[in-house]
């Protein structure tokens, strides 16, 4: 009984110890930290990468065409190089593909994408990491209807829409740490147009639009929130000295 | 209403003000109200942090109404899907955030005041149990305000469904589902609720008539009638002493303070700046408050053909969500879902009796001993690890431990499972022991005044 309470005690100061090495075995989804960027080139290139990449199936039906003036673009440069899907700027980002359509070719409908990098967050990382990882994780399978899979999202109905920038990626079998069956991707034989690194930071710049695009004001919110808060400084020193004028007399 | 007799009515100056104001309050009891309710309504003067939270609910109220009109200017309760595949109702959440002027402000304004209306609700009630707020006299205003809380509920509950996103939809589904496992008139009911066999469109035009007009009238009202019992009763403080006792000749309570202006300008104004701090600090940089105040899964649109596969109440339900979960067992051969209802409901119906489950001599924490001590120091813990389990899967085990040799005794003391049915019998307990060690824990004696610590 005696060594068996203290097994027990030593199995809850491992327990305790361990704690953080044990949260990560429980649940495995790693996301890789994606690096989101509110520069102007980088948002601008992501513009490009999404109109031409993504927004042939899903459509951003919340985002016009003229919101893009924000990330410095005007309405000449939008309506010449990025005015594929309507006829005037004011437009909204809708897709010509109708849903039956898409069910009938991919299984189900493209989701809409105009905030799709706020409902990618999980306890695992952002939405931002979420499509970081998910756009850098498709590979080759030969059993899908597609012809190809996703590491992050299993069985995914989207096949690699940019396998000509990255190549084509496929698995090979390894066994983990914890000596499970588990896969990892293997790098493109034959790469794509873009190296590596290269792929690494379109799809950066890519997923830094879909932030933005996500909630546009963000930066002008952060922005505006400085100087609110400031104000409620200034409101909080004054209403305190005055407030204790009040009380100054009472005992 | 104060009565008009004891105060004396307005005179004029004789300037054009001064009669107006004359003929105003001579048909009106202006003056009668303001004197009774705020410039000759006596407060203790000893109140201290704990004090701040009306006034800041009241705050966060205004907020919530004057937001929610300028919503209702924009946002469309409309379940049907738009040329682009996505419901109207989600399509305008949007529209507001993103091209109505200012609306992603007010949008915002509301979706945090939604949190910070049960952060401060939460400490108001703490306040009341830490001295005894809810003793006699002052039954009435507990209860009013026990009333007000399900009302909040109610209203942040259907609020929820109207952004029509995912967790929207699926936590309306479950809730309104739980309802149907009441016997005999469970099935009607949940359909009655949901005006429909599924949440649909019916249900959200329902909601959005709650949500904006049916429950608000009565949170309001609520809300009077919760301030004229305590303003008939006057105020409790931090010693859980009478003021009313020790009066000067004028009938003055001698430890009390006029409400206004050194209450209302000199204790809630600056304690209100500092909370607006607080909340603008939210709602200019962390919106989302990392998924707890607005849900991750709530950014996809409703959709009744995909069920989420993790599905959570937003934070401020879940330990009454917990205390759903935690019935499992078909008592009297009734479903076990049934008593999750009465479980989860009568956590919030028992606070309604704490005015007649505590004996204590002693209304304050300051003077009682160390059993409602120590009770309510695991009180606490219990309900805010009911709150964080209730955002968990059934199965989560502390420390993400999994057991990998079957439910050994440490295993199961770590899991969820255990640990929300423990703290859910644990809350009850509390209450409905409390007549028992309330009574025989050992006060200090009580002072006669209130006191400055």
């Amino acid at each position: 009984m005696k060594t068996r309470t203290i097994k027990l005690f030593k199995r809850l100061a491992a327990v305790i110890l361990f704690a953080p090495a044990l949260a990560l075995a429980a649940e495995a989804m790693h996301l890789d930290k994606a690096p989101v960027s509110t520069d102007q080139a980088k948002l601008q290139r992501g513009a490009k990468l999404f109109v031409n990449y993504c927004l042939n199936c899903h459509s951003a039906s919340s985002v016009r065409y003229t919101a893009l003036r924000d990330i410095g673009l005007d309405d000449k440069t939008i309506t010449e190089n990025l005015l594929f899907t309507g006829d005037k700027v004011g437009d909204l980002m809708i897709v010509s593909m109708t849903r039956e359509d898409a069910e009938k070719w991919f299984g189900t409908a493209p989701p809409d994408l105009s905030v799709m990098a706020r409902a990618k967050g999980s306890e695992f990382g952002s939405g931002a990491d979420y499509l970081y990882t998910y756009l850098r994780s498709f590979y080759r399978d030969a059993n899908r209807p597609t012809g190809w899979n996703n590491k992050v999202f299993a069985n995914v109905g989207m096949p690699h829409a940019m396998a000509d920038l990255q190549g084509e990626q496929t698995v090979k079998e390894v066994t983990d740490e914890h000596g499970k069956a588990a896969f990892e991707l293997v790098a493109p034989a034959k790469p794509g147009s873009m190296s590596a690194s290269e792929y690494d930071e379109a799809v950066a710049d890519l997923v830094s639009f879909m932030v933005w695009m996500g909630e546009p004001i963000a930066e002008r919110r952060k922005f505006i929130g400085l100087f609110v808060l400031a104000f409620l400084a200034v409101l909080y020193v004054l209403s305190h000295k005055l407030g204790k004028t009040y009380w100054k007399n009472i005992h | 209403m104060a009565a008009n007799s004891s105060f004396p009515k307005y005179q004029s100056d004789g300037s054009l003000l001064g009669n107006a104001m004359e003929w105003f309050d001579a048909r009106f009891p202006m003056t009668s109200m303001w004197k009774a309710h705020l410039s000759e309504y006596y407060a203790p003067k000893n109140f201290n942090f704990w004090y701040f939270f009306g006034s800041m609910a009241i705050v966060v109220l205004i907020i919530q109404f004057v937001t929610g009109i300028f919503l209702v200017m924009n946002y469309k309760p409309d379940g049907t899907l738009n040329a682009a595949g996505i419901p109207v109702a989600f399509a305008s959440v949007e529209y507001i955030m993103r091209e109505v002027p200012g609306g992603w402000l007010i949008r915002y304004m509301h979706s945090t005041g939604a949190s910070a209306f049960f952060i401060v609700v939460y400490l108001h009630m703490f306040r009341g149990m830490l001295y005894g707020s809810y003793r006699k006299p002052r039954e009435l205003v507990w209860i009013f305000g026990v009333l007000i809380f399900l009302c909040l509920m109610a209203e942040a509950f259907m609020g929820y469904l109207l952004p029509w996103g995912q967790m929207s939809y699926w936590g309306a589904q479950v809730i309104i589902n739980i309802f149907s496992a009441i016997p005999f008139i469970g099935p009607d009911l949940s359909v009655l609720i949901r005006g429909d066999f599924v949440v649909s469109d019916a249900t959200l035009n329902r909601f959005f008539a709650f949500h904006v007009c049916a429950v608000p009238l009565a949170l309001l009202g609520l809300v009077v009638a919760h301030i004229l019992a305590l303003h008939e009763v006057g105020s409790n403080n931090p010693d859980g002493v009478e003021i009313k006792k020790f009066k000067d000749e004028k009938g003055i309570p001698l430890d009390g303070v006029p409400f206004h202006p050194q209450y209302t300008i000199g204790h809630d104004l600056p304690a209100n700046a500092i909370f607006l701090i607080l909340f603008c600090a939210v709602m200019f940089f962390w919106p989302e408050g990392g998924g707890y105040f607005l849900e991750y899964n709530n950014f996809l649109p409703a959709d009744p053909m995909k069920t989420p596969a993790h599905l959570a109440p937003v934070w401020y339900f879940t330990p009454f969500y917990s205390m759903l979960r935690a019935m499992v067992w078909n008592f009297f051969w009734i479903d076990a879902k049934f008593w999750g209802v009465v479980s989860m409901g009568g956590g919030v119906v028992i606070l309604a009796f704490l005015p007649w489950l505590d004996r204590s001599p002693a209304k304050s924490i300051r003077y009682r001993g160390p059993i409602f001590k120590t009770l309510l120091g695991i009180f606490v813990f219990a309900f805010l690890i009911l709150g964080y389990l209730g955002t968990k899967t059934p199965g989560h085990y502390f420390f993400g431990y999994v057991p990998s040799e079957g439910l050994n005794p440490l295993n199961y003391l770590l899991s969820g499972d255990f640990l929300t049915k423990t703290f859910t019998f644990y809350y009850f307990l509390f209450f409905l022991t409390m007549p028992y060690w309330s009574k025989i824990d050992k006060c200090k004696p009580v002072p006669e005044r209130v006191t400055f610590k």
